[in-house]
């Protein structure tokens, strides 16, 4: 018979069931969900998923260091590993599934003629060090994607190696380090600037590098204060870090005598670009007076998410930074293309290198099949219709929900909680129960310059008819809320996923970070036991 | 377009219910000056599918895929394998278009995945804790330098001459922007580098490969012992993951940090990306790990559950003083290693580690017969260094005209150094076949 | 002695040289479900105002300032275990550590309880 594990009882946070309601299954399965064990509770010696052939007998080569002992991999067959995943797969939400309105993420479309293209021979079997003579079209690929970037931001060059966002702040904020240094104000430049609303990379990558960040305040509507940015700026400034669009959806308007005053302070500007998708094909970020910006492949460009990456952050850079840029770039020659890299002689001084080989191939692929799909009128389309939507979802919620700024938005819009003012419903609560209306929640809690965030990026991928259908549920999520007396059945959302609320608390008290043979067999989970 | 299901008059009814008269409205807070009149200039406009996947033949066209010529370049990328349900299953789009998993609830696929991959990578690497993957091995390699300086509170790191040239450039970089000092060994292409004596009180970490770049395979006790008495941690890293099916894990060594590139698992070539890097510790610096971490915990209903745990550490909340600036991992490459080695499982493996042994002990054999040509290994795992009569960069042009792919020079990857010239790197997986095998061999004795 | 108090939401209680450290009643609550503690060395020197301790709840991270200078005597190692004690007995069991007091002076710049309640309340 199978026993609840209920560890949860008495602690604090824990939230009443209503499984008694629901009536069990022999299997705990529940139709379409299926409760599926680990693979180390489901091998068996003798069961392989591969045929290989019998290894001829050699003589080892190995320095007497040949591995002892079992390593401990379960054995599984093919049709198992198969269900394995299927199972897995079918407890996640995905953009494939519908409205997935993660604030910042742009969780567009992703289109499955990029994941083909990019898996061609002659494409995605290539080996990054094969003579360059072999790769020819692979090179040209990769400088038609760059010439696509630096053609949408007005920009003259382009690191293509950064491996994410993040990795992409690495490489703007290095070439701002180096052009210091080239410049001898290194060591006098040591501040940096960035809003409170900012990404937690942005300090993140700043302080790595040695930078002291320093916060610079907004103003009522949302945007840099500009007279408090003049007032930071000076000698010791190194650059500012901004994000625009900015994290609170806004554009910031007063952005050309921000760059034009971080020009005259001599410090250069980071634009962090994870907000591209509001003006790629409409807006230049160069004529905007940057000096380098990040752009997420993954979200502007639509190249999978795949659950937590891979990306790809290539940087623009302004001509002041060029010379800075990594190894290795491509580089056109009389007739073909070569790279340069380490050994290669080359003008300029480049800071260094930031990863192994040319850089996320396979996200070029995909990305440069999106934005020739796309073209330039198409670009431009889908940043209006972006902009269209968060300003439709504005719109027709602003009645009942309370917007952090004033309208117009760009492609995403931030609500604060104070439209759930003393109902006992936080933002998570309201979260939570959008899963069990079908949506993935939208970004919570971010950016910190607002009380409760909710940040709504509902992106050009959807119809009319799903941004309705999406409204008239976060309008009747609010009508509940509003009585006064939902609060428990708020909190005890979500009913309906393949889980309920995890408490979070254990799992980062004793943390448990792998399997073990002694992990207890969990007993609410997995039902192989149940029918031994 | 066919990606943009709005119509003109769904627009048109949008901009009336946000009382707006265009989407121009829309955009005004852009400053005058950064208004285009119109689209990008100078750019085509959108192509149909056929088309987009025609002009990505034509790049294809001008590149000479390796399974039509005989192929034995590794150094840091091999050429595996992958079985069919790999990319078939990440191909789902449950996995492949959901994100990060915030919402653990309507994330369990992702979680669960993650955390079994976790396990494999602590089994394979004989380390106890792992993270969800970093971008690959290069990166995840810098990423354990900067670790081990938190952990030490110290600033000098020793860098093997055997540890790959790109990885050593990228952690020469972090060193040079994020402030400490690498000192880095002179190539070791012997494989006789002996760190012990260098490791002193300043001393952060040792970073040694193994097997090494040159293909040496090498026990590093002795080195962490020497590192744990002057209280540095040993990283060692691995390029060839295969490798772990037949040798001696890093952790049997006394690793403190282990860092692989996993991409012979699952992940195809793809030119050098995405790959995905491999992260293993000691639980004791558990929380000084970068990148994501899931973790097991129980739902609401008692009921076994996965969730990211330990964010703390990372920059969403601590900000300027995160472990790292790392916001993604490697998710969807992670999930491709996994159900690799899923289907590998204990026995296929270590049997695929053999063959790859034996291949590539079959490919020295009949190399080292050719004149003027001599294996400097005596130890190696799928990859070895042999020493020509001439420089290697010109003998690898002559041959891929002859198109076949045979090795690395390792002047490209070590371009300032007139010792290296005449090397070559050669590897040899399961992929390799007689029919490899010979024409490589004959090309050589024509253009030696 | 009676307890004496910062801004950062610390408190200390002097017990002949010995002050002993950790967060108030208000900071627990702020912070949630407590899940990790990084208390400081035995034997180290800490300035006042110097960065000597982490708390961790799920969602967040804070450092704990040194409210006074002087020499760690003792750490709570207990908390490795529970730290769940800081949310269930913030000023008991949930203690961080003890300094032995260089200048006891710098106790004059702290708020007392009533000063402390005030502030809390000026917080909102």
């Amino acid at each position: 018979m199978v026993q609840s594990l209920d560890r949860s009882q008495g602690r604090a946070g824990a939230v009443a069931t209503d499984g008694a309601a629901a009536p069990k299954t022999f299997t705990g399965n529940r139709a379409l969900q299926i409760e599926e064990p680990l693979i180390f509770e489901m091998g068996q010696a003798g069961r392989c998923g591969v045929d290989l052939p019998e290894p001829p007998k050699v003589k080892d080569r190995l320095n007497g260091l040949r591995r002892g002992g079992e390593i401990g991999l379960p054995g599984l067959s093919e049709p198992q590993v198969v269900q394995h995943y299927t199972r897995l797969s079918q407890k996640n939400y995905a953009i494939d599934m519908g409205v997935y309105p993660l604030g910042s993420c742009t969780m567009k479309h992703n289109p499955r003629i990029n994941e083909k293209v990019a898996r061609l021979a002659g494409i995605g079997d290539l080996h990054p060090l094969q003579p360059v003579s072999t790769v020819q079209g692979a090179l040209e690929l990769i400088d038609t994607l760059a010439h696509w970037l630096k053609t949408l931001t007005g920009m003259p060059a382009v690191a293509m190696s950064p491996a994410a966002g993040a990795h992409g702040e690495m490489c703007g904020m290095m070439a701002i380090a180096a052009a210091l240094d080239a410049k001898g104000e290194r060591a006098q430049r040591k501040i940096v600037l960035a809003p409170e609303s900012a990404h937690g990379t942005n300090p993140a990558t700043a302080a790595a590098l040695g930078f002291t960040v320093k916060p610079i305040p907004a103003n009522d509507r949302g945007r840099v204060d500009l007279a408090a940015l003049k007032a930071a700026l000076g000698p010791d400034v190194a650059a500012i870090m901004l994000t625009n669009p900015n994290t609170c959806g806004l554009f910031e308007s007063e952005i050309v005598e921000i760059s034009t005053a971080v020009h005259e302070a001599g410090a250069y500007f980071y634009c962090d670009g994870a907000n591209f998708n509001a003006i790629a094909g409409r807006v230049r970020p160069g004529d905007l007076g940057v000096d380098c910006m990040h752009i997420n492949l993954h979200k502007t460009f639509s190249t999978p998410h795949g659950g937590g990456g891979p990306g790809a952050g290539p940087v623009v850079l302004s001509a002041a930074l060029a010379p800075f840029a990594p190894y290795p770039w491509i580089v056109k020659t009389g007739d073909g293309w070569t790279v340069a890299e380490e050994g290669t002689r080359v003008a300029g001084t480049p800071f260094g290198r930031l990863k192994a080989f040319h850089g996320q191939m396979g996200m070029f692929s995909r990305a440069l099949a999106y934005i020739m799909s796309h073209g330039a009128d198409g670009l431009k389309q889908a940043s209006e219709d972006a902009v269209l939507s968060a300003n439709y979802v504005m719109a027709a919620l602003k009645d009942v929900m309370t917007p952090a700024f004033d309208g117009p938005c760009m492609h995403e819009v931030l609500f604060d909680d104070s439209f759930l003012k003393d109902t006992g419903v936080s933002t998570l609560d309201f979260a939570k129960a959008m899963i069990d209306e079908g949506y993935h929640p939208m970004t919570m809690y971010f950016p910190l310059v607002v009380h409760g965030a909710m940040l709504i990026e509902p992106t050009e991928s959807q119809a009319k008819e799903d941004l309705d259908q999406f409204i008239g549920a976060l309008r009747s999520l609010t009508e509940r809320a509003k009585t006064g007396t939902a609060a428990e059945e708020f909190k005890a959302a979500p009913r309906f996923s393949p889980r309920r609320r995890l408490d979070e608390t254990l799992a980062a008290r004793k943390p448990i970070l792998r399997w073990r043979p002694s992990n207890n067999p969990p007993e609410g989970g997995p039902m192989r036991q149940a029918a031994e | 377009m066919r990606y943009l299901p709005l119509t003109d008059a769904d627009r048109r009814e949008m901009l009336r219910v946000i009382g707006a008269k265009s989407v121009d409205d829309l955009f005004r807070d852009v400053p005058a000056s950064a208004r285009l009149p119109g689209k990008v200039a100078g750019l085509p406009d959108h192509q149909g599918e056929l088309e987009v996947e025609r002009a990505f033949q034509g790049f294809a066209a001008k590149n000479v895929s390796p399974a039509m010529a005989p192929f034995f370049i590794g150094a840091g990328a091999y050429r595996h394998h992958v079985p069919a349900t790999v990319d078939y299953m990440i191909q789902r789009g449950e996995f492949l278009t959901s994100y990060t998993p915030y919402q653990p609830e309507i994330t369990q696929g992702t979680l669960q995945y993650l955390f079994e991959f976790q396990t494999q990578v602590t089994l394979l690497t004989g380390m106890e804790v792992a993270n969800a993957s970093m971008y690959d091995g290069s990166t995840g390699t810098s990423e354990a330098v900067l670790m081990a300086n938190r952990v030490t509170r110290r600033h000098k790191a020793l860098i093997s001459g055997g540890l790959h040239p790109q990885y050593r450039g990228v952690i020469e970089t972090a060193a040079r922007w994020e402030g400490f000092n690498a000192v880095v060994g002179k190539a070791d292409v012997d494989g006789l580098e002996d760190l012990i004596a260098a490791v002193d009180k300043e001393t952060s970490c040792v970073v040694v490969q193994n097997p090494s770049f040159f293909g040496h395979v090498r026990d590093f006790s002795k080195l962490a012992e020497a590192c744990h008495a002057a209280g540095a941690l040993l990283i060692v890293v691995v390029t060839e993951v295969v490798s772990l099916g037949l040798i001696t894990p890093p952790g049997e060594m006394g690793a403190d940090i282990v860092v692989c590139e996993g991409q012979s698992i699952g992940n195809g070539l793809g030119f050098g990306g995405p790959y995905v890097g491999l992260f293993a510790t000691r639980e004791k610096y558990m929380r000084q790990m970068p990148g994501r971490l899931v973790g097991e915990t129980v739902d609401a209903d008692g009921k076994r559950g996965f969730v990211l745990t330990l964010s703390t550490r990372e920059q969403h909340i601590r900000r300027e003083k995160a472990t790292s600036n790392i916001c993604t991992n490697a998710g969807l490459c992670a999930l491709a290693f996994t159900i690799h080695l899923t289907l590998l499982g204990e026995a296929g493996f270590r049997r695929l580690a053999e063959l790859n042994h034996a291949k590539a002990s079959e490919l020295a054999d009949r190399v080292a017969a050719v004149p003027g040509v001599t294996v400097v290994n005596d130890s190696f795992f799928n990859e070895f260094t042999v020493r020509l009569p001439r420089p290697a960069a010109p003998v690898v042009e002559a041959l891929a005209a002859r198109r076949i792919l045979a090795g690395v020079p390792v002047s490209r990857l070590i371009p300032d150094d007139p010792s290296v010239a005449n090397l070559l790197l050669l590897a040899a997986t399961e992929t390799a076949t007689e029919h490899g095998m010979a024409p490589l061999v004959a090309g050589l004795k024509e253009v030696l | 002695m009676s307890m004496k108090y910062t801004n950062e939401h610390e408190w200390i209680r002097v017990e002949g040289d010995v002050g002993t450290i950790g967060i108030t009643q208000y900071a627990q609550e702020q912070l949630g479900d407590v899940v990790f503690v990084e208390v400081p060395a035995v034997g180290r020197t800490v300035a006042k105002g110097e960065s000597v301790a982490v708390v961790e709840s799920v969602k967040a991270a804070s450092d704990i300032y040194a409210p006074v200078s002087g020499e760690v005597v003792e750490a709570n190692a207990a908390l490795a275990d529970t730290p769940g004690d800081v949310n269930a007995e913030p000023t008991g069991k949930g203690w961080f550590f003890k300094v032995k007091l260089s200048d006891k002076s710098e106790l004059d710049g702290l708020m007392d309880e009533a000063a402390y309640d005030a502030f809390v309340k000026s917080l909102g």
